[in-house]
């Protein structure tokens, strides 16, 4: 076989348009996953029968069915809906960079609730037992003392989640996306170099995966920077 | 009954897991100064009742009256009081302090952080403030130099002193002590003891639920016995430690002279 090394260099820009599309994708998604993880664990830990079934309910789904299902069932399905078309989401919903995004965030705030639930309850009894007795209200002691707690539990599994989260963004191609794996298939097409190409892909893949890592790595040595310093230190 | 003097008052506290009933109506008034050690053998109610007081447990029936304010309980689904108004516990309790047995100190924060979290939080005052007077009390209890360490470096002796620190940081009326030095090495143990004593001597409003029986009858005014969730016997440490009347008493004295 030819192995063309000049196929490359001269789709690498193009190719790191689709990493910068990538990044922003899994950038965002992560963002909004947090920010809809925290409640959804919450209630899931809550002692409410109704919460707890409600976030019980959304993990189930998003747990139980393929990230690829979710992205067209959004994709294909809201189109579907007259009402969606006249209502106010549809300059979003028509756009596939955020049903991209709408799939990703629900799909991950599910996983990452599981997990960040699991690090609240993972809390020995006796931290919130003592914020209680020393006054504290529900709002604060969640604040200052369980989540800050929880994070430094749940980082090195979160860290796990968000590369998945980063390996199954590739699927975004699916829905006419140019991030990496979309831009590779597209240049493929004009060129026939799918091996030159796809190993260039799977290159950006790597290499921001190994910062992602490093940078998870930094966070959780500051998060549980309790657990590292010497005693001297 | 009522009694401007009194720092803490307890009314027939009754407490039942499931068909166990553990706290068969204890009453209990502490007056200001007052240091009140509890004895009684394990599984007697000691810790339960303690945690009734700021309603770590619920009681099943009784009162609670702290300083001149009783707090209002309403019967939950399980028959268990709850506090009526959620706002009302909170300031309660930020005026009792308890002391755990395991320590219970935030392993991701500082010692100074520890410390000054509650007031900050609390009680909303200034963190200037705050750390001034938490470094007051890190040197009052031996520990100034540990204010930047995590409690994860300390001895169990000095993480005690310092959770006995944060309680004090909120200035409460009456502290509750829940086996404080039962989870510490033997020659951990009087540094917390001496700690208290100290707190004994200054006057503060104390309850102690203790197996240290020298150390209860040097520092008490009063000692209270439970037995079987009930107080089998109650007086001046003198009484109660030289010359029960319980029968009981007498055979637990005896067998924890050492």
């Amino acid at each position: 076989m030819n192995w063309d090394w000049s196929v490359i260099w001269e789709y690498f820009p193009r190719l790191l348009e689709g990493a910068w599309l990538t990044l922003e994708l899994v950038g965002l998604s992560g963002l909004f996953g947090i920010l809809m993880a925290v409640p959804l664990a919450l209630m899931r830990a809550s002692t409410q029968p109704l919460l707890k079934g409600l976030a019980y309910g959304y993990i189930f789904f998003f747990r139980g069915t393929p990230l690829l299902v979710q992205i067209f069932l959004i994709y294909y399905g809201a189109s579907q809906f007259d009402a969606v078309k006249d209502s106010f989401l549809w300059p979003i919903l028509k756009e596939p960079y955020w049903c991209a995004i709408i799939a990703f965030t629900m799909n991950t705030s599910a996983y990452s609730a599981e997990l960040i639930r699991g690090a609240i309850q993972a809390i020995p009894h006796g931290e919130i037992e003592v914020a209680d007795a020393l006054g504290m209200n529900r709002l604060t002691k969640i604040r200052r003392i369980i989540l800050p707690r929880a994070l430094g539990i749940v980082l090195p599994a979160y860290s796990n989640e968000f590369l998945l989260m980063l390996k199954s963004s590739a699927l975004a191609s699916t829905i006419t996306l140019l991030d990496i794996t979309g831009m590779a298939r597209t240049i493929i097409a004009r060129t026939y170099t799918p091996l030159e190409i796809f190993f260039a892909a799977g290159m950006m893949y790597l290499v921001m995966s190994a910062v992602l890592i490093g940078l998870f790595r930094l966070m959780e040595l500051r998060v549980n920077r309790h657990k590292y310093i010497s005693r001297e230190g | 009954m009522k009694n401007s003097n009194a720092a803490l008052e307890l009314i027939n506290i009754h407490k039942c897991y499931g068909n166990l009933e553990v706290l068969k109506g204890v009453s209990l008034t502490a007056q200001k100064g007052d240091v009140i050690s509890i004895l009684g053998s394990s599984g007697s109610g000691k810790s339960t009742l303690l945690r009734c007081i700021n309603l770590l447990e619920r009681p099943n029936q009784g009162e609670i009256i702290i300083g001149n304010e009783q707090l209002a309980l309403i019967p939950d689904k399980n028959g268990e009081l709850k506090a009526q108004d959620k706002r009302q516990l909170e300031r309660l309790r930020s005026r009792l302090g308890f002391v755990f047995q395991q320590f219970n100190l935030w392993p991701h924060m500082t010692i100074l952080q520890n410390l000054i979290e509650a007031p900050v939080h609390v009680l909303k005052v200034p963190r200037d403030v705050a750390v001034a007077r938490a470094q007051e009390l890190l040197r009052k209890v031996g520990l100034a130099d540990k204010q930047d360490a995590y409690p994860g470096h300390l001895s169990g002796g000095q993480q005690q002193r310092v959770a006995i620190a944060r309680t004090l940081a909120m200035d409460p009326q009456v502290l509750l002590f829940d086996e404080p030095t039962s989870a510490l090495d033997p020659e951990l143990v009087n540094e917390v003891l001496a700690v208290m004593r100290e707190l004994a001597e200054e006057g503060r409003t104390m309850l102690i639920v203790t197996h240290e029986m020298r150390f209860a009858r040097e520092v008490s005014s009063s000692v209270v016995f439970l037995h079987q969730g009930q107080i089998e016997e109650t007086g001046s440490p003198e009484k109660v430690f030289d010359n029960p009347e319980s029968q009981r008493v007498r055979d637990f004295m005896a067998s924890h002279q050492a």
